[in-house]
């Protein structure tokens, strides 16, 4: 038993964090609003040369290898950063989607190749979500109907631009048909890989808020440092160190049920769901608390647009809601412990062992 | 006790039903946060005082129906229950209203509360500065005296509506020299007036829902003045008595959106929820009901004479979170939708809870925050020690 991450896991972590910090800024984030597609391509070039894009793709494809516990410290950064382009639902989601159906269906592994070398992104379309992200800088769009998975070209697909609170998500209703042809994958095999795509989706929406909930924290402590009134920081009130100390409470216990989802769904991807539906619903209990510490910390500065804090609170609202809704998670929660035949106890906290 | 209406009391109730539905304008109108919404409002506001609806609390010779307060919450109920426009000039009519009626001279009266309930003014609150928000003794814009005139330098923040009011009511220091809650007086200025400049500030829906105001040798009369040089404080305090208290947010208010909140919550009771989301469906209403009773009750209590004191701030703390409760719960029914904004193509009526969710957001922090609430709670209602 060792519940840490590795030396490696720690050190791609860390470069990534400071590749971030450089390149995803308040204004950066800011100008990509009034943009036309949201999102920078130099950028996601840059994260393709990095190797992100091929995190989880097989090597057999070109891509690193790695495993969803390897991403899911950068997942959380991504959310500290705000970033607004795909990454984390590329490698979380896409990728491994693909890869599933790469060995038998030669479109997969030619799209994986694709996705390490930053020639293609994918959207994916999940039941949870009703709207598909990012689906129009999309090339692809992995699309679920009924017990169905299907792969769709772009230019076969409508794409109806609905708007999100957050002006950094990029939400469409999409309209399509499918045939034979598009299809990839269905019955058990499609039920399969979609509750799979569901359960990596939350987790990648789990690790971001755990993110954005540390920095709206971290955004609310440098303010209540330096905002003065009644002659001294306002951070020196009891009321507020209790506001941002509940987020940090809410936080910590958010991170380890998070590690543990990861762990998971690499390791018994078929029993993952209780576990990711536990780390969903504490990321999203902690982000949502973030954000309403946060803004009650900040005072009418933080009710403003000019005031950065809402770029983090609203990705929160939405990320919240996104990959199935804390209802929906908490309800996957009662049915398995409600369940007479449910493992559970001190020793059933990692599963059944020796 | 007796808690049956009147035969009076339904009959009032009908008259006010009848006439919203037949003068309630048949398209929702425009956010007042917009130019266009804003006149659309004053309109609104106009309509409401031809039938002298506009502030029935007051007496009649001031445009009103000289109602007490059970009447009020009587109009109020029917008035959400209509779902007639939102009040845009709510910081004239219910804190400024009041006020004056309390500590204004008969041409003050005269002048200022007709127009204002004729709905042809409209006013903004001018307390905050950039270095007095939760410490407003701290606010530093001065009105210097000078023969019959006030010179007013100095700089107002986060002035609700201030972009397309007519008039502000602020507090300055006239004594240049005094220090905190000391030299404080209230005094209107025409946000037309020259010197003045006010720039729009975007809130979290990116309407400039409130403004900074600039103030570079402005000149008003000293007739302008409530009250005396030097009360200020006071005065703004009864003001902010009326804003947390009764006046600024009535229950009905609260009671409408836990009803709608109920039928959300029924149109989706098919999709999978959980329990904490239908508790908290049933605590919303369950909550809102409270503070109606409350209400009723304080309102009992003031038309025997009782006046409100620090419970004021109980009420604030109540209304805000409950108006966060019952939006959170709304964005929880609604799940991957909540985030879609009114104008998104298939946002349905998804968008209205949006718009409520980030205003509840401002609740706790507008009209003294619930922070500031909760140590008068402590210090003035419970007598906790203060240092
Ligand atoms: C939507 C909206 C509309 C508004 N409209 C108007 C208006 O029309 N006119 C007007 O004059 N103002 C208006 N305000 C301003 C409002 O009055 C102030 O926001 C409020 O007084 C708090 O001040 P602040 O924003 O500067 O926050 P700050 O005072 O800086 O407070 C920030 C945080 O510190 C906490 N804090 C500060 N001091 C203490 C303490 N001693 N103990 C515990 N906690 C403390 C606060 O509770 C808050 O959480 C509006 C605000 C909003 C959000």
């Amino acid at each position: 038993m060792d519940f840490t991450f590795t030396e490696d896991q720690l050190l791609f972590c860390e470069s990534v964090k400071e590749f971030l910090q450089g390149e995803v800024t308040a204004e950066s984030i800011r100008a990509s609003w009034d943009t036309d597609t949201g999102r920078n391509s130099e950028l996601w070039t840059q994260m393709v040369e990095l190797g992100l894009t091929g995190m989880l793709v097989p090597e057999a494809y070109g891509g690193l290898g790695m495993n969803e516990l390897d991403f899911i410290l950068l997942a959380q950064e991504c959310g500290r950063y705000a970033l607004p382009e795909p990454l984390v639902e590329t490698v979380l989601v896409a990728t491994p989607l693909l890869a599933s159906l790469a060995d038998t269906d030669a479109r997969c592994a030619s799209l994986l190749e694709k996705i390490v070398s930053g020639e293609v992104m994918i959207a994916v379309g999940h039941a949870a979500n009703n709207l598909v992200s990012d689906a129009h800088v999309a090339d692809y769009l992995l699309l679920p109907k009924g017990d169905q998975v299907h792969l769709v070209p772009k230019d076969q697909v409508e794409l109806i631009a609905e708007k999100s609170v957050d002006p950094s998500r990029r939400l469409f209703t999409v309209k399509w048909e499918g045939n034979d042809e598009t299809c990839l994958a269905s019955g058990a095999e499609g039920v399969a890989l979609l509750a799979a795509t569901l359960n990596r989706g939350a987790l990648g929406a789990a690790a971001q808020m755990v993110g954005l909930a540390e920095q709206m924290v971290a955004m609310s402590v440098q303010y209540t440092t330096d905002r003065l009134q009644f002659g001294k920081p306002i951070g020196v009130n009891q009321a507020l160190k209790h506001h941002m100390a509940n987020c940090a409470v809410k936080t910590e216990f958010a991170k380890a049920p998070l590690y543990r989802a990861a762990y998971t769904v690499v390791q018994n991807p078929a029993h993952a769901d209780f576990a990711v539906s536990h780390a969903k619903v504490v990321a999203g209990e902690a982000a949502l608390l973030a954000a309403k510490n946060s803004i009650q910390s900040f005072g009418a500065m933080g009710y403003t647009w000019e005031c950065d804090l809402h770029i983090w609170m609203k990705r929160s609202w939405a990320l919240d809601k996104f990959w199935g809704h804390a209802g929906f998670h908490k309800n996957r929660l009662h049915q398995w412990l409600l369940n007479p035949n449910a493992k559970i106890g001190a020793e059933m906290t990692f599963g059944e062992q020796a | 006790m007796d808690l049956n209406y009147t035969p009076e009391q339904n009959a009032f109730r009908k008259e006010v039903r009848e006439w919203l539905a037949a003068n309630i304008p048949a398209e929702p109108l425009q956010s007042f946060d917009t130019a266009e919404g804003f006149e659309q409002h004053r309109e609104w506001e106009k309509t409401l005082a031809k039938g002298n609806w506009g502030m029935v609390t007051w007496p009649k010779e001031y445009g009103g129906r000289g109602c007490n307060l059970i009447e009020w919450l009587i109009f109020e109920e029917e008035y959400y229950r209509a779902k007639a426009p939102l009040r845009v000039n709510q910081n004239g009519i219910f804190l400024l209203g009041p006020t004056l009626m309390e500590y204004g001279t008969p041409e003050q009266k005269e002048r200022f509360i007709s127009k204002m309930a004729s709905g042809e003014e409209m006013w903004a609150q001018g307390w905050s500065e950039p270095g007095a928000g939760s410490d407003m003794a701290a606010i530093r814009s001065k009105a210097i005296r000078d023969g019959d005139e006030y010179v007013i330098n100095g700089q107002k923040v986060w002035s609700t509506r201030a972009v397309f009011a007519d008039w502000v009511f602020c507090i300055f220091r006239t004594d240049a020299d005094s220090e905190r809650h000391k030299g404080l007086s209230f005094v209107f200025v025409p946000l037309d007036a020259p010197g003045v400049t006010v720039r729009p500030i975007p809130q979290l829906d990116g309407l400039p829902g409130f403004a900074e105001i600039f103030f570079d040798d402005v000149r008003v009369p000293v007739s302008n003045r409530l009250g005396g040089e030097g009360e200020g404080w006071n005065i703004a305090m009864a003001t902010a008595g009326f804003e947390r208290g009764l006046m600024l947010r009535s229950p009905a208010r609260f009671q409408e959106t836990a009803k709608r909140l109920v039928s959300l919550y029924r149109e989706h009771a098919n999709d999978i929820m959980d329990l904490s989301i239908e508790n908290a469906v049933v605590k919303s209403y369950m909550d809102a009901e409270a503070y109606a009773l409350s209400t009723y009750q304080t309102a009992s209590r003031l038309m025997k004479g009782g006046k409100i004191g620090s419970e004021s701030s109980v009420n604030k703390i109540f209304w805000s979170e409950l108006d966060q409760l019952m939006h959170e719960t709304a964005m929880s029914i609604l799940a991957s939708r909540a985030e879609l904004l009114p104008s998104s193509p298939n946002a349905g009526d998804v968008g209205e809870w949006l718009d409520g969710f980030m205003f509840a957001q401002s609740g706790p922090i507008y009209a003294g925050t619930n922070e500031i609430q909760r140590n008068i709670i402590a210090e003035r209602l419970l007598g906790m020690p203060r240092k």
